[in-house]
């Protein structure tokens, strides 16, 4: 039975990784008042281009560093479309999304050997042995460099958003884009770069999920809603990151536990396990949600002739 | 000489928006250490021409100089450089942060860590200098209107500004912060620093101004100096016409009988605060109630509460007997001029016919087997227009398109024609300029001789003075003391506005 805790609590860090990930760069654009909707697709994008790079260049620091450069390039369509143009934040998402659903199948479709082949993927940073001490051991020494960074990145993202000019201008602007516009900031400027940083770190998170552990790219939406999953985990966690991060480590502890039941018991049907995730997040929205702050322009556009 | 250098000067400024010219030709100038008063109706393009030299308004033509040199200023950022700071009249702070986060806010230095303490020290001794005191940690919201107005200048003299720009910065203040203000203001021009004063009103022009400029329908009337003016003059200047708004003689109502009676009425506003504590009131036929108070002391919930629009926590209210349970339709029953005509008493998008049937569309003859009868609903707009004097080329025009003190005449044909037993006027002259204020003066009078119990609140000493039969004073929810209209002293009702409850009469 003990074996059972340590192994699930192992897996709920290993799975809340790459949602931390993602959510360091979502409560950023959205404390600037853009909801990044498109990080779901954008995490597709993230887990194939991982593998791939990982696979024919063989090489990790490439893979990552080519994550980055897409994660950029579509954070910075996102924010040209609902920043530049105004479009509705929510169709903008929508279309992201369907787009790299599309997309990434077809470009894996045409990469054959990536199906037969596992990539290289993260490795553990401390030795072999350590691994085997009781309950540390594979709680935190078996995991991969990924999750102890995902870890480090919401105090990283804490100390930015409540410490430094930067994170001063972030929150201004989500709050009321006029006054910051008036105390000579650039809005536009601001809200383009948290877009960016949040397509940046959705495409990382979703590297961490294909490479973290299994090293492979899954056809047909492998993100399976946990793009959606850290939108939420920012509005239950009143957008702030450590908080935020919490929600998604909750989720990782639920989605761990119920492919964990699945193979224990066979009374339930698997079904109602696989959504046992999602309605601890709907559960979590319902009950916390009032309690948090909504930076005041969340979701709307902004015009900088509107004076 | 050096005393003489002009610290700006604008040239021939001209903004044009589609269709209209907001300024045209305007040319000020404002010497080092000097007030220089900006006069005008509203709409008279007092504040556009600030936005022009704040950098928030391209002009279409026309050079500013700082310090004799020509400057290009196309931002707020190159504004607030060249020693630019500005108040505006809406607020322009970021009310989730503190005070001293939105003093610091957009100031770019080279280190990116955020270190306040410094600022904060910076901050005391600015206000300590200009006795202007805030407390740097609290976070804005939660601080009054008042004192929101100190960070605005404490943050424009944390950028060391040469020239200071107010906009109507005492429309939210008490008679005695306007004049903590005016004592901020002497202390400002004595550093050297120029202030420019936006104001439509006389008394306090006269009262801190060096110079005046006056501009009327965006073109420069003059400027003259404050010590060869006076209130009739500028007035005259400003509007075209003489004018005055002076306490009109009434008869008393014969048959008065109470209308609106509060007894202990408590509520609470959106925040869950207490808004009103134990509120009683009668308010009878003929006779013009006035609300004094500074705003936000509970004169928004006192309106919505006998409109039906807020519950009550405990308490009644009655209108001709019958309790208040919910929204009030019966527009023969109440009248109601909400605060904010823009937001809640129209729907801007719509027409001006379709606006006036907003509360009756449903009803015959406007609606007939649920088909809205056009042509009577034009017809009916068409007679509010030529009744109620309302400037516009047809009925089909969209709200949006009129003057502020066309859209109030559209709210008040809606509102009060119907003859309603009761009217709620709440700030029913906000925003509005002079002939538009006479205009609504002259309605409500026109409402109490006819038999109507008036509620009205505002802001604006002069008008509540002028206007009333009695005067209750508001602060924190609780009437801080009743007066009669006739006899009521302006002092005392300040003092009561801020929180001084009347002494009790032998």
């Amino acid at each position: 039975m003990f074996s059972i805790i340590v192994d699930w609590l192992q897996a709920a860090l290993r799975w809340a990784a790459p949602l931390i990930v993602v959510s360091f760069g979502e409560v950023f654009a959205e404390r600037s008042g853009v909801i990044n909707m498109g990080i779901e697709g954008i995490m597709l994008f993230g887990a194939l281009v991982g593998v791939a790079a990982s696979y024919y260049l063989d090489s990790l620091l490439l893979a990552v560093l080519l994550t980055i450069l897409v994660g950029a390039v579509l954070g910075l369509a996102v924010a040209y479309l609902t920043v530049s143009r105004r479009a509705n934040q929510v169709v903008t998402g929508l279309m992201i999304n369907m787009v790299s659903l599309g997309a990434t199948d077809m470009i894996f479709a045409m990469m054959s050997e990536t199906r037969q082949n596992r990539a290289t993927t993260f490795p553990t940073i401390f030795p072999a042995s350590m691994h085997d001490i009781p309950v540390i051991g594979p709680l935190f020494f078996s995991q991969p460099v990924s999750t102890w960074i995902a870890f480090i990145l919401p105090f990283i993202a804490a100390y930015i958003l409540y410490k430094t000019r930067w994170g001063l201008n972030v929150r201004a602007v989500g709050d009321n884009p006029k006054a910051s516009a008036t105390a000579g900031l650039s809005v536009i400027g601001i809200k383009y770069q948290t877009v960016i940083l949040s397509g940046i770190f959705a495409c990382l998170g979703g590297c961490v999920l294909s490479l973290a552990e299994v090293g492979y790219f899954s056809a047909g939406g492998m993100a399976a809603g946990r793009g959606f999953i850290v939108m939420a985990a920012c509005v239950v966690g009143g957008w702030d990151p450590v908080r935020t991060a919490l929600i998604c480590l909750i989720f990782g502890a639920a989605d761990s536990a119920q492919l964990r039941i699945q193979t224990v018991s066979s009374t339930i049907p698997y079904q109602f396990l696989q959504m046992l995730p999602y309605v601890v997040t709907i559960v979590a929205l319902t009950i916390m949600v009032k309690h948090s702050l909504v930076p005041k322009t969340w979701g709307a556009a902004y015009d900088p002739k509107d004076v | 000489m050096e005393e003489n250098r002009y610290a700006l000067q604008m040239q021939d400024i001209t903004v044009e928006f589609p269709g209209v010219i907001a300024n045209d030709h305007v040319s000020i100038d404002c010497k080092k250490g000097e007030v220089l008063g900006l006069l005008g109706e509203n709409g008279a393009g007092k504040t556009t021409l600030m936005n022009v030299l704040y950098g928030l308004r391209p002009p279409t033509s026309g050079k500013i100089f700082l310090d004799g040199k020509e400057v290009q200023i196309s931002s707020p950022y190159e504004a607030i450089e060249n020693g630019i700071g500005m108040v505006h009249q809406h607020f322009k702070l970021v009310d989730t942060l503190s005070v001293i986060e939105n003093v610091v806010l957009g100031i770019k230095e080279k280190k990116q860590k955020l270190d306040l303490e410094p600022a904060k020290k910076r901050l005391k001794e600015l206000c300590e200098e200009y006795q202007l005191y805030v407390d740097p940690d609290e976070i804005v919201w939660r601080l009054p209107v008042g004192k929101q107005q100190w960070v605005e200048i404490l943050k424009a003299l944390y950028r060391d500004c040469k020239v200071l720009i107010l906009d109507e910065p005492t429309a939210v203040l008490t008679p005695s912060e306007s004049d903590h203000l005016c004592q901020a203001i002497r202390q400002i021009i004595k550093k050297g620093c120029s202030v420019i004063f936006i104001s439509h009103k006389l008394r306090e022009v006269m009262d801190i101004t060096d110079r005046i400029t006056v501009i009327r329908d965006g073109k420069m009337i003059g400027t003259i100096k404050t010590s060869d003016a006076n209130q009739l003059i500028l007035a005259e200047m400003m509007v075209g016409r003489p004018i005055s708004i002076d306490r009109k003689p009434r008869s008393l109502y014969p048959q008065s009988e109470p209308v609106l009676e509060m007894h202990n009425v408590n509520a609470v506003d959106e925040r869950g605060i207490p808004a009103l504590r134990n509120f009683s009131l009668t308010v009878n036929s003929g006779e013009i109630v006035g609300v004094a108070g500074v705003d936000g002391n509970g004169q928004r919930e006192l309106a919505e509460c006998i409109a039906g629009l807020r519950k009550i926590t405990s308490g009644s209210i009655s209108i001709k007997g019958k309790p208040v349970t919910g929204v009030i339709a019966d527009p023969s029953f109440l009248g109601f001029i909400p605060e904010d005509r823009q937001k809640t008493g129209l729907v801007l998008d719509f027409s001006i016919a379709d606006n006036m049937i907003i509360k009756d569309y449903h009803e015959k003859p406007f609606a007939q087997k649920h088909m809205l009868q056009y042509k009577t609903i034009k017809k009916h707009a068409r007679e509010m227009i030529r009744k109620y004097h309302i400037k516009t080329p047809s009925e089909d025009v969209k709200v949006r398109n009129l003057s502020g003190g066309n859209q109030q005449k559209v709210v008040i044909a809606r509102e009060l024609d119907p003859e309603p037993v009761l009217d709620i006027a709440s700030h029913p002259t906000r925003g509005l300029d002079l002939g538009a204020v006479a205009n609504v003066h002259e309605t409500l009078l026109k409402e109490r001789n006819r038999g109507a119990a008036v509620l009205f609140i505002s802001a604006e000493l002069q008008e509540i003075m002028a206007l009333s039969d009695r005067i209750i004073v508001l602060f924190n929810g609780e009437i801080m003391g009743e007066l009669d209209g006739e006899s009521a002293d302006q002092n005392v009702i300040g003092q009561m506005m801020l929180g001084q409850r009347a002494e009790v009469k032998e």
